[in-house]
């Protein structure tokens, strides 16, 4: 730990007289890293993949959507929401988009991820970048960056055009605050992914094979999506409360239940993701009939769905920090020697 | 002319657990030399260099790189080190030009420049028709050569190689260790090189330090490196004689300066502390033996390495 600290301090002093031109006409070391792999990214093929899987969902979900639309509204004269169930309704034939995003995210992330360091490694290009004069930190963070922009960049042409063809096929155009749902949909959308492209950037700087790395992190997004609400299921069974406890016993319970499904950040990720994209809903957790009974049906404003997701937003925030703050001092740590 | 050390290294050691890599490693270069760091596979070569980088960090010991402590500014060492890695590798992607220009950026050389520099550079190394291809184009030897040219880009005082001659023909071997020698000699840069081949490395080097399990065995040119270490016996002569009877391997050891005699069917391997040739080639007439070979062996580094494991100094 203490060869890279000092390595910080001498960026702090850099500035020099001396130095002080030269850094100022060229272009910061960080920055020339993040362009070069925001390149890379962008002239890879598996980009090129990426994107149409997201384009094809963005297709598949908008049809799936428009045929069942008109039941959707028809079920739902509360609100007027009519553009937000384009994401998230379906005529059952195809998952909504939100649906899809959940699905699919993960695979954007680990696809982005899965070779950050090990690829480096293995072309023995990492040995040459650590001899230059830039902080070791610049290459995780640098990749990290870079890959978060391209999921933004992704995110954000993806939402829009899924607006874009929601407007020309239904003809109705979003209202600010459908706009502001959707926007923050896409934001907590790229913080999810996010949590998966740390995760197999720690997978690369673990593993020296890119093969094994790749499918580390697709067995832990098998796990979450396939057998882990199983396993649930399994603890549910077997510690459920009698039917003849009392209600408080029944709601804690119900809550235990929840919170363990909610170590998924895909469950974390549809929480969130249904509460901004349906303003109905009003809780996530367990409500009686009798709390509910003299509840005016009703939309939520949007700062108080915000307010509903907030912890499901911070803890997909914290484990994408600490996912990468793990990997940041796995990468530290790690000796260097060319490719092995 | 006082030279003045541009690397010292004082009991510098490397502890991996229980395997100490380095050990109490004494050793200086000096400016505008070439040295050749020497030794088998895990010697500790690499280990000293990712020492003398600050990339890895000493157990023990003192390190000096143009007066600074690479463990507690390795920022300013990389400014003034230029280290070519064993193996060093490219993105394949990217043109030679690119992966020069990139380096370049790194270093916060500024556009123009950095494009002047790298196009004297490809020039220099002999590339600068392949500048614009990709580098998955290239044979390992054009690697080694944009290899070389990444790291005179930021302009160091110093130039460390490790194994630079690996896996290259022996065509391209001699290309690349004539444009070191080359850079050496205009720019009075400094080189430290690491290897473990001992004849092509002995052609270029001003002083060599001679590097077994992690200590340095032996340190200076190669003639004195040569006495050093046998100073008993300094001169080998190689003969072939017909019949190599066992009188005449008598006869020979009887000579004085001669200390040991090995034969191997009709050659012979004749030690001594002085030059004795002709006294041997009279010897074997005499015996009315037919000479067909008599070669004196200067110490190469071949021998050198050769005898200190067998030998077992």
């Amino acid at each position: 730990m203490a060869a890279f600290l000092p390595e910080k301090i001498s960026i702090l002093f850099r500035r020099s007289p001396l130095t002080g031109e030269k850094a100022s006409r060229a272009k910061h070391p960080f920055w020339v890293m993040v362009r070069k792999e925001v390149m890379d990214h962008i002239n890879s093929w598996r980009f090129m993949i990426l994107l149409g899987l997201m384009l094809l969902t963005t297709i598949a979900s908008l049809y799936t959507a428009m045929s069942s639309l008109q039941r959707a509204i028809a079920e739902d004269t509360a609100t007027s929401f009519v553009f937000l169930k384009l994401f998230t309704a379906t005529d059952g034939s195809l998952p909504p988009f939100i649906t899809f995003v959940s699905l699919l995210g993960p695979l954007i992330g680990i696809a982005l991820g899965f070779d950050a360091i090990n690829s480096e490694r293995s072309r023995g290009t990492l040995s040459r970048l650590l001899a230059q004069p830039i902080p070791r930190d610049y290459i995780i963070n640098a990749k990290f960056v870079a890959s978060l922009l391209v999921i933004t960049f992704m995110m954000i042409i993806l939402g829009l055009l899924m607006m874009g063809m929601g407007i020309l096929t239904t003809g109705i155009p979003p209202t600010p605050e459908e706009f502001w749902r959707v926007f923050f949909f896409l934001l907590v959308s790229i913080v999810y992914i996010g949590v998966w492209l740390n995760l197999a950037i720690m997978f690369s700087i673990k593993f020296k094979q890119a093969a094994t790395s790749a499918l580390s992190g697709l067995a832990v997004w098998l796990f979450f999506s396939l057998f882990f609400t199983m396993i649930v299921n399994i603890i549910v069974e077997s510690t459920a409360p009698s039917h003849v406890a009392d209600i408080n016993e029944l709601i804690s319970y119900q809550g235990f239940v929840q919170n363990l499904l909610r170590i998924s950040p895909s469950q974390l990720f549809s929480e969130a993701t249904t509460t901004l994209l349906v303003p109905t809903i009003r809780t996530l957790g367990p409500i009686t009939l009798e709390q509910a009974s003299f509840a005016i049906a009703g939309p939520l404003p949007l700062g108080q769905s915000l307010l509903l997701v907030w912890p499901q937003l911070t803890c997909l925030a914290a484990a994408a920090f600490i996912i990468f703050g793990i990997s940041y001092v796995l990468f530290m740590k790690q000796e260097v020697r060319s490719r092995s | 002319m006082i030279k003045e050390n541009i690397i010292e290294i004082s009991g510098l050691t490397k502890q991996y657990g229980q395997l100490t890599a380095v050990d109490h490693l004494t050793l200086s270069v000096q400016r505008g030399e070439i040295f050749g760091l020497l030794g088998p596979n895990g010697a500790g070569k690499t280990t000293t260099i990712l020492m003398l980088l600050g990339l890895s960090e000493p157990t023990a010991g003192k390190i000096k790189v143009c007066g600074i402590d690479p463990a507690f500014q390795p920022f300013l060492v990389k400014e003034k080190v230029g280290y070519l890695p064993d193996e060093v590798g490219f993105y394949e992607n990217l043109s030679g030009l690119d992966n020069l220009l990139y380096t370049a950026a790194l270093n916060r050389i500024e556009a123009s420049v950095a494009e002047e520099r790298a196009r004297h550079l490809l020039e220099q190394v002999g590339l600068t028709s392949k500048a614009h291809d990709k580098v998955q184009t290239y044979s390992r030897g054009m690697k080694q050569r944009l290899g070389l040219a990444d790291i005179l880009i930021k302009e160091p005082e110093v130039i460390i190689l490790d194994e630079p001659t690996n896996g290259i023909d022996p065509e391209g071997v001699r290309e690349l260790l004539a444009l070191i020698k080359e850079l050496n000699q205009e720019k009075g840069m400094t080189v430290l090189l690491s290897s473990h081949h001992l004849y092509q490395v002995q052609q270029i080097c001003d002083r060599v330090g001679l590097f077994v399990e992690g200590k340095l065995i032996a340190a200076g040119p190669i003639k004195e490196l040569a006495f050093e270490l046998f100073k008993n016996d300094p001169i080998l002569l190689e003969v072939e004689v017909e019949p190599a009877s066992a009188q005449l391997i008598a006869a020979i050891e009887a000579n004085e300066h001669v200390t040991r005699v090995e034969q191997n069917r009709e050659r012979l391997s004749i030690f001594c502390r002085q030059p004795v040739a002709t006294e041997i080639a009279t010897t074997i007439v005499n015996h009315g033996a037919r000479l067909f070979h008599l070669s004196q062996h200067d110490y190469g580094l071949d021998e050198i390495y050769h005898r200190y494991f067998e030998g077992g100094m």
